[in-house]
C-alpha cells in the first residue's frame, strides 16, 4: 500500500484525475507565489518602519498603483482557472456520461455503514428493487419474481471493475447520507437517500484499492470501507462468473 | 434610556441582570472566552484518540463513565459528542458572543459616542436568551445517548434519527438564534440612530462598520436557520417529514414516516446561514485589527474607503455562495459554474482588505505592542485560511479535497489564529478602558509567541493530510490504509493541541490578575483618537460626563504639524 498513498496527492489511477490534480498543483503553485512575496513584503515592511528606526510616521502616504495590479490579476488568474480548468471537468463528469452500451453500470448502494453493490448481470437490466423486501439476506431488496433480476450479481463491500472500460454508478443511500469515495480515482459523490446520482469514472491501472465513507454517517462512519479491485477484463470476467447466481451455471 | 443612577442600583441588577451596554459586553465576553475554552478541552480529549487510536487515556480517562469511555479508552459515541460540540461551541457559543456579543456591545456604543445601546433592555434579553441557550448545550451532555453527535452541521437524516441531545442542540440553538436577532436589531439601530453630532458614516472608526455589517449579516441570515432548526425539531418530535425522503430503511427497519422531504433542503437552509456565518466570524476580528494598526503605526489606514466598501461587498455577496458547501451533493454544472463564480470574486475583497492592512503600515512607526502582535499575526494567518479556500471554491478541485482535513486546516486558519488572535489582541487592547489598568506586556509576549508556534503546530499539516485524502470526522483513522502514511502528524498536532493549551495559562493568570494588580493608567494608554479613549476608564454609567462632538475623521494620527501624534476625534476643530 506504501507505493499508492505518500505525503502529497495519492496515486491517481483514473482517466480524468489527471485535471483534478492539475488544477490543485497550479493553483497552490500560484498561492505560495502570491503568499511568498506578500510575506516577503509584509516583514520588509516591519522592519523598515519599526518605531525604533523611523518613529515619526507618515501621515499622507501616496497612493500605491501595484496592488491594484494584483488584485486584477488574482481576479484574471481565478477567471482562466475557473474556464480553462474547472468547468471543463465538472462537464466531463457530470454531463458526458458514457452511454449504456460503453460503459459497464452498477448500483451503489450505502447503508450503515456497508456499500451495497449491484451489478445488472448479462442482460444489462438491473432487476427491480423494493425497500419493503430489504432484510439481512436481501440487504439491496432485490425483487427475485422479476425476470431481470435473475442474473443480477450482488456483493457487500466489494467493487470489482475492469481496467480501461468506463464504469457508470448510480449512487443512492438507504438511510442517511454518505459519500462515495475513490482516493486513486478522484472521485467523491455524496450519496443522499431519496436520490440516484450518477458517477462515472474509467481505471488506467489494475490494483487493489479501497472505498471510504467521506459524510459522516454515524458511530461506524469510521470503519465504513470497501474493496475496490480493479482487474484485467479476462480476471474481472472469471471473478463474475464466479459471483453469478448459481441457477445460471 | 436606561437608568442614568447607577449607583442606586442593588448588586444584581447593577452586574447580573444590568441593561449597562458595558456590563453586558463584558458578561458577553467572560462567558464567551468560557465557553472557547471548553470547547477547547473537548478537543484535547478528541485529538487523544486521533492521536493514538484505541489506547486508553491517561491519568483521566477513568474519571468519564462507560457511557463514553470504557477502562479509558473512548467510544466512537463520545468522540462524535465532542466533534459535534467543538464546533458548535466554538462557533456559536464562543467566537460569535465574543467578537459580536462581547467586542461590539462594549467598544461600539463608546466609539459612536453613544450613552448606551438603543435597547438597553432587549440587550439584556439577548444575554440571557444566550445564556439559557448555552444551559440547554450543556445540559445535552448529560441527558441519555449524550449530546449532539451528528456533527456541527447536523446534516438530516443522520440528525433526525440521533438521539435525544439532538432535540437539545435544535432548542439550544433556537435561543441562540434569537439572541442574535435581538442583537442584530440593537446594534443596527444603535449605528444608525445614536452616534455622536458630527460623527458621520465616513467618519466611523473601521470596526464600527465592521459591526454594523456584521448585524446585517445576522438579522438576514439566521432567520433560514431558525425556520430549519424548527423543521428538523418538528421531524424529531412530530414526525413530519420535511427533511425524511420516502422509503428509508433504518437499521433494516422501513421507516414508518410518510416521507416526501428531502435532506438536501437542510443543507440549504443551513449553509444560507452558516456561509455568512463565517463572515460574521471573521469581519469583527477585520474591525478590530484595523484599529489596532491604525493606533500602533501612528497614521491613519490606507484606504479606508476601499476598506469600508470591502466589507459591505463582502457582507453582499456572502448570501450567494453558500452552496459551495455543496458542490458533491449532485449539482449540476449550470448551479456549480454559479456558485464557483461567486465564491471566486468573493475572494477579491478578501484580498483588497488583507492588502489594505499591509499597506497601512508602509510610512508608520511601528510600536509592537502585545495587541500589534496578536493583530500582526492576523494578517498571515488570515492569509493562509483564505488562500487555501480557493482550491475548495473550486468544484474541481473540491472533488478531491472535500470533507478531508483540508477543509479543516482552511476554516481553522481563518477562525483560530485568525479571528481569535484578533479577538485576543482586543482583549490586550481594549482592557485597560473596561478596567483602568493594563495587563501584563510580558505574560502577554509570552502567550503571542507560545500560541503562535502551537496554533501552526495543529494546522499546518491538516493540509498536508488533506492532500493525502484523509477524511475529517474519523473515529479511528488507521482504518484506512490511504490514512496511515500521515498519521505520524496527528501525533504532532495532537501534542501541538495540549502546548497550545499550556500556553494559554499566562493568558488566565494575566486577564484575572492584571484586574486587579494590572498597573493603573489614564483615559489613554495608547494615545489613540476615537471615542471610547475620551472616556473615563473604566466609563461610567452613561459613559462621557458631556456628549462629544466629532469634528474629524478616525485615525488622525501624525497630522503633520500638530502638538502630539494624534488628535482626538472629539478635539475641537482646529486643535493642533
Amino acid at each position: 500500500m506504501e507505493k499508492y498513498y505518500g505525503w502529497g496527492l495519492p496515486i491517481d489511477i483514473s482517466t480524468h484525475g489527471y485535471g483534478i490534480d492539475r488544477i490543485i498543483h497550479i493553483m497552490h503553485a500560484a498561492m505560495a507565489l502570491l503568499f511568498i512575496g506578500w510575506f516577503v513584503f509584509l516583514i520588509y515592511v516591519l522592519f523598515r518602519f519599526r518605531a525604533r528606526k523611523h518613529p515619526v510616521a507618515i501621515h499622507d502616504v501616496k497612493h500605491f498603483k501595484f496592488p491594484t495590479i494584483v488584485e486584477v490579476g488574482v481576479a484574471v488568474f481565478e477567471a482562466i482557472l475557473l474556464a480553462a480548468f474547472s468547468f471543463p471537468i465538472w462537464v466531463h463528469l457530470h454531463d458526458q456520461l458514457p452511454s449504456k452500451e460503453k460503459a459497464l453500470e452498477v448500483r451503489v448502494v450505502a447503508e450503515q455503514f456497508a456499500w451495497n453493490i449491484h451489478y445488472p448481470g448479462r442482460d444489462g437490466v438491473f432487476g427491480r428493487t423494493d425497500a419493503k423486501m430489504m432484510d439481512a439476506a436481501n440487504p439491496l431488496g432485490l425483487d427475485k419474481a422479476d425476470p431481470a433480476a435473475a442474473d443480477d450479481v450482488t456483493t457487500i463491500n466489494q467493487m470489482h471493475v475492469p481496467v480501461d472500460k468506463p464504469i457508470l454508478a448510480h449512487l443512492s443511500a438507504k438511510d442517511v447520507i454518505h459519500s462515495f469515495y475513490l482516493p486513486v480515482m478522484r472521485i467523491k459523490q455524496d450519496a443522499v437517500p431519496g436520490q440516484s446520482i450518477p458517477v462515472w469514472f474509467q481505471a488506467k491501472a489494475t490494483g487493489d484499492f479501497e472505498i471510504a465513507c467521506a459524510q459522516l454517517c454515524g458511530l461506524g462512519h469510521y470503519r465504513m470501507k470497501g474493496y475496490f479491485v480493479v482487474d484485467t477484463p479476462d480476471k474481472f470476467d472469471a471473478w463474475f462468473l464466479e459471483n453469478e447466481p448459481k441457477l445460471l451455471k | 434610556m436606561s437608568e442614568h443612577a447607577s449607583h442606586d442600583l442593588p448588586f444584581w441588577r447593577k452586574y447580573i441582570f444590568s441593561t449597562d451596554h458595558k456590563v453586558i459586553g463584558i458578561q458577553y465576553l467572560i462567558t464567551g472566552l468560557l465557553f472557547l475554552l471548553f470547547g477547547f478541552i473537548l478537543m484535547l480529549i478528541l485529538r487523544w484518540q486521533l492521536a493514538y487510536p484505541g489506547q486508553p487515556l491517561p491519568f483521566i480517562g477513568h474519571l468519564f463513565p462507560e457511557s463514553q469511555m470504557i477502562g479509558g479508552i473512548m467510544l466512537p459515541e463520545f468522540y462524535y459528542q465532542l466533534g459535534a460540540m467543538h464546533g458548535t461551541i466554538m462557533v456559536f457559543l464562543g467566537v460569535v458572543p465574543v467578537a459580536v456579543g462581547g467586542f461590539g456591545n462594549f467598544v461600539m456604543p463608546l466609539q459612536i459616542g453613544a450613552p448606551d445601546m438603543a435597547f438597553p433592555k432587549l440587550n439584556m434579553m439577548s444575554y440571557w436568551l444566550y445564556f439559557i441557550g448555552a444551559v440547554i448545550m450543556i445540559a445535552s451532555f448529560f441527558v441519555p445517548g449524550g449530546a449532539a453527535q451528528s456533527g456541527w452541521t447536523s446534516y438530516p437524516p443522520l440528525s433526525n434519527i440521533a438521539s435525544v441531545g439532538q432535540t437539545f442542540w435544535l432548542v439550544g440553538m433556537a435561543f441562540m438564534i434569537n439572541s442574535s436577532l435581538l442583537g442584530s436589531i440593537n446594534f443596527i439601530t444603535t449605528i444608525i440612530q445614536l452616534r455622536a453630532p458630527g460623527l458621520t458614516f465616513n467618519r466611523l472608526p473601521f470596526f464600527v462598520w465592521a459591526q454594523f455589517v456584521t448585524s446585517f449579516l445576522l438579522l438576514l441570515a439566521f432567520p433560514p436557520l431558525m425556520a430549519a432548526s424548527v423543521m428538523q425539531l418538528m421531524d424529531r418530535v412530530a414526525h413530519t417529514s420535511f427533511f425524511m425522503p420516502t422509503g428509508l430503511v433504518v437499521n433494516g427497519a422501513l421507516s414508518s414516516v410518510s416521507g416526501g422531504g428531502s435532506p438536501l433542503l437542510w443543507q440549504h437552509l443551513f449553509w444560507f446561514l452558516a456561509h455568512p456565518e463565517v463572515y460574521v466570524l471573521i469581519l469583527p476580528a477585520m474591525g478590530i485589527v484595523g484599529e489596532i494598526i491604525a493606533c500602533n503605526t501612528r497614521k491613519p489606514l490606507y484606504g479606508y474607503k476601499a476598506l469600508v466598501y470591502s466589507v459591505i461587498y463582502i457582507g453582499v455577496l456572502s448570501f450567494v455562495v453558500w452552496a459551495h458547501h455543496m458542490f458533491l451533493t449532485g449539482m449540476g454544472t449550470t448551479m456549480s459554474a454559479f456558485f464557483q463564480v461567486t465564491t471566486m470574486i468573493i475572494s477579491i475583497p478578501s484580498v483588497v482588505i488583507l492588502t489594505t492592512f499591509v499597506l497601512s503600515l508602509w510610512g508608520g512607526s511601528i510600536r509592537f505592542s502585545v495587541p500589534m502582535l496578536f493583530a500582526l499575526a492576523f494578517l498571515p494567518m488570515f492569509g493562509v485560511g483564505g488562500l487555501t479556500g480557493l482550491p475548495l471554491g473550486l468544484a474541481t478541485a473540491d472533488i478531491h479535497l472535500h470533507d478531508t482535513y483540508y477543509v479543516i486546516g482552511h476554516f481553522h486558519y481563518v477562525v483560530a489564529p485568525g479571528t481569535l488572535f484578533a479577538l485576543f489582541a482586543g482583549v490586550y487592547y481594549w482592557f485597560p478602558k473596561a478596567t483602568g489598568r493594563m495587563m501584563s506586556d510580558k505574560l502577554g509576549r509570552i502567550h503571542f509567541f507560545l500560541s503562535f508556534i502551537f496554533m501552526n503546530g495543529i494546522f499546518l499539516p491538516m493540509f498536508i493530510m488533506g492532500l493525502a485524502g484523509v477524511s475529517r470526522r474519523l473515529y479511528d483513522p488507521t482504518q484506512f490504509a490511504h490514512n496511515l502514511s500521515t498519521q505520524p502528524l496527528n501525533v504532532v498536532m495532537s501534542i501541538s493541541a495540549w502546548l497550545l493549551g499550556l500556553s494559554q495559562i499566562p493568558f488566565i493568570i494575566n486577564f484575572f490578575g492584571s484586574i486587579f494588580r494590572g498597573k493603573k493608567v489614564d483615559n489613554n494608554p495608547w494615545k489613540a483618537t476615537t471615542l471610547e479613549w475620551t472616556a473615563p476608564s473604566p466609563p461610567p454609567h452613561g459613559n462621557f460626563a458631556t456628549e462629544p462632538h466629532v469634528h474629524r475623521g478616525p485615525y488622525e494620527y501624525s497630522v503633520p504639524g500638530a502638538k502630539q501624534d494624534f488628535i482626538p476625534q472629539s478635539a475641537p476643530e482646529g486643535a493642533r
